[in-house]
């Protein structure tokens, strides 16, 4: 974050209180200057925000200081080209009179606002379809609200219906009585799901046809919602990270990075450099391992079985390389605060190479049944089409934006872990339909496992958790001989990890998109509130946006072609 | 169709008990109806892939409408809002049926304790085998399968199973 940004930003609201927290600019602004803050902040040319990047809310209700409101809604921004990062935060008085909304700034807030409605009870006034989003429509109450006990589960009986959504929808496209008469037929509704081996999980997405054509779409989530940031709210730092697993549990480890380096940023704490080359070679491996899944899964729906062997196997061979490394196949919990669980065994070397090789082979063969395949030319390009300005308004991030033609890359735009110093490229498409979607894939693999050999050619040797008894766990020799050794052991397992008060945000750039870290921290070892960003979930708000006009079959494919994994965009 | 055997047997009779017959059957042809919900339904994947090959063991024709299917794999977590569909889904299946409940999720609702997860979906429909670990490996998914056959070998087929049951949404 350049300081000019937040010269600027203090300069254009001289009442709003301003302040930098690690790369963000945090405006607190009162309500009746938010819709102008937000505005501001969107269309003038200096910030140029066209970036939703998240909106949560916290609950200070047992919070240690006392704060205005008891409740406080956060919008984060994001200036993608400028790198710049801006929170704005305005307190709510009362829930259910609430806030003006922000989704005619952005779509991705009909989504976002819907989730904080749901599990906050703040209501946002002027949005156009504020219901529950991730709990069911049987639910009473708000589970994020402090005093909500964790344990009081509420037995759905009945699943909604969705029929006023998605006749609402039908007459926003202009779809009514007189159309149908004209052209002689009546629209037929179909749900695809949520239990349907096309929505690989379970995800409901209902669509109005006419013959085959998709006139409107409404989509249900959250039949995975796990209440990640309930139980998170009272497990210590560590021992979130095997929660952070099964968010994205196709890149687990990406998660465990992700989640690590959020923390570290906060407590100040820079891990070895050993650790940093580990975490790039890691991320880069599980990208290309969750990019193999997709495309696996993705060919499968369009009919081509025998690319899911060529893929897959390679996955398969994979996990033994990862559970050869962490003892686990799937789930590798492998991070810790200030570090790794442990080093690269030896010989990991020669292992990762060898199944790079055969990555490699998979994917050339895989790509030679697609590269000029007229089925998948003709099923793919031109079909679901999403503009850059469509794909930005709706919050997308990672590959599916950048197939939109927006080069937005963490990675490249606010680079941490030494990446500005690995030679690579970001795959761009032109058209932002699914060929690009999916082509894209295929590159950043290639792109993957050029900044993994790097890493592993300039690593360099040293211990890799830091040297601080703050954070990481003594060596074990110290635990058994001596007391304080034993105590430091006691407190870090016991306690947590303790953190400084305050808030703050954090992300990364996952195999899906950008992976955010909303913390707030009460100076224990616990998170007093932990908000994932997850970067299909706000893909999935701009489904419908995608296959609006296109044919039934061709929602179907978009659906895989967008990495839609139920444990993160439900959590 | 000719197996070759009838030459061998002319035209003998064979006598056995009918449960043996229809077991032996039954056992050997499992067909599973999927329903994936979270990071199990990835190791399913590893499961039926080549490496471990589920239809060793008869039960690779997997079936996407439960109509078709005989043995329900439920691999991975159970929300309250998932509960009514699973419900549908096992009532939807033919008689007679058997469920799996694959994953720490599945049987006790693992690692999410908490408002949305149903703790073990023992509580909505009738459970066979539970499968520990999160997740549990391909092979203990086999195991499961072999679990299930020796438990059909077993059974009676004019007895109905699990008709007196009830679980919180009955
Ligand atoms: S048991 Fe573990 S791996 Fe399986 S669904 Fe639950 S959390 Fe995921």
């Amino acid at each position: 974050m350049n300081a000019t940004a937040l010269e600027k930003i203090r300069a254009a609201f001289p009442d709003a209180t301003c302040k930098v927290v690690l790369d963000s600019v945090v405006i607190d602004v009162q309500p009746e200057n938010l819709e102008n803050t937000l505005s501001r902040l969107k269309n003038e040319p200096d910030f140029n925000c066209g970036l939703m990047v998240d909106v949560t809310a916290v609950d200070y209700l047992q919070y240690p200081q006392p704060q205005n409101a008891r409740f406080y809604v956060i919008y984060t921004l994001r200036n993608w080209e400028k790198n710049i990062l801006v929170q704005v935060r305005t307190p709510v008085k009362d829930p259910t009179a609430g806030i003006p909304t922000a989704t005619h700034l952005w779509g991705a807030a009909k989504f976002g606002e819907r989730e904080v409605y749901d599990q906050y009870g703040i209501h946002f006034q002027g949005h156009p379809d504020l219901r529950r989003i991730l709990n069911h429509w049987q639910f009473e109450g708000h589970p994020l609200r402090k005093d909500y006990p964790i344990e009081k589960g509420q037995v759905c009986l009945q699943s909604d219906s969705l029929e006023k959504e998605i006749r609402a929808r039908l007459a926003h496209r202009g779809v009514d009585k007189a159309t149908m008469m004209d052209i002689n037929t009546e629209v037929m509704f179909l749900n695809i799901g949520p239990s349907h081996p096309a929505t690989h999980g379970a995800i409901r997405i209902l669509t109005a046809l006419d013959g085959e054509t998709i006139l409107a779409n409404v989509n249900e989530i959250g039949y995975l919602h796990r209440g990640f940031e309930k139980t998170a709210e009272n497990r210590t730092y560590n021992q979130i990270i095997p929660l952070t697993d099964r968010l994205n549990y196709c890149s687990s480890m990406i998660n465990n990075i992700a989640y690590a380096k959020a923390v570290e940023s906060w407590l100040g704490v820079t891990i070895t450099e050993r650790a940093q080359f580990m975490r790039v070679v890691l991320t880069e491996f599980y990208r290309v391992l969750d990019h193999l899944v997709c495309l696996a899964a993705a060919l499968v729906d369009m009919g081509g079985l025998t690319n899911y062997w060529y893929l897959y196997n390679e996955k398969e061979a994979a996990y033994d390389l990862i559970s050869r490394l962490t003892g686990a196949r799937l789930t590798s919990s492998f991070t810790r605060i200030g570090g790794m669980y442990r080093d690269f065994y030896d010989g990991w070397e020669t292992d990762l190479e060898l199944q790079l090789r055969g990555i490699e082979k998979g994917i050339g063969d895989a790509l030679k049944l697609v590269d000029t395949n007229r089925i998948v030319h003709d099923r793919t390009q031109g079909v679901c089409i999403v503009s850059a300005e469509t794909a930005l308004n709706y919050g997308f991030t990672g590959p599916v934006l950048r197939a939109s033609g927006v080069p937005f890359d963490l990675r490249k735009d606010a680079p941490y872990y030494n990446y500005e110093s690995f030679d690579f490229e970001v795959p761009v498409g032109t058209n932002g339909d699914i060929y690009d979607r999916f082509m894209i894939r295929f590159y950043e693999m290639a792109q993957s496992i050029r900044i993994i050999r790097q890493a592993m050619k300039h690593i360099p040797a040293g211990p890799v958790n830091v040297d601080e008894s703050q954070v990481c766990l003594p060596p074990k020799q110290q635990v058994y001989n001596n007391i304080e050794g034993l105590a430091n052991h006691f407190k870090l397992i016991f306690e947590g990890v303790k953190t400084p008060p305050g808030e703050w945000y954090d992300s990364f750039e996952a195999a899906n998109g950008e992976l955010g870290f909303h913390f707030v921290s009460d100076g224990s070892g616990k998170p007093y509130k932990l908000k994932v960003r997850p970067p299909c979930f706000y893909i999935m708000g701009g489904f419908h946006k995608m296959v609006e006009g296109n044919m039934i079959a061709d929602a179907v494919i978009n659906l895989s072609c967008i990495n839609i994994i139920g444990g993160e965009l439900d959590r | 169709m000719a197996l070759g055997l009838e030459a061998s047997l002319g035209d003998t009779v064979i006598t056995t008990k009918l449960d043996e017959c229809i077991n032996w059957g039954r056992q050997y042809s499992l067909w599973p109806f999927i329903f994936g919900t979270a990071c199990c339904a990835i190791e399913f994947m590893s499961a039926a892939a080549s490496q471990h090959d589920i239809s060793r063991f008869g039960a690779e024709v997997v079936r996407f409408s439960p109509r078709q299917a005989d043995l329900l794999l439920v691999c991975g977590t159970i929300s309250y809002k998932q509960a009514p569909i699973l419900k549908r889904i096992y009532e939807q299946m033919p008689d007679p049926k058997w469920v799996v409940a694959m994953g720490a999720c599945a049987s006790s609702g693992g690692i999410y304790d908490n408002y949305c997860t149903v703790q073990g979906i023992d509580n909505i429909i009738p459970v066979d085998v539970f499968i520990s670990g999160c997740p549990p490996r391909p092979e203990a998914v086999l195991d499961a399968l072999i679990a299930i056959q020796d438990q059909i070998k077993g059974e009676s087929v004019r007895k109905d199973r699990h008709k007196d049951f009830k679980g919180i949404l009955d």
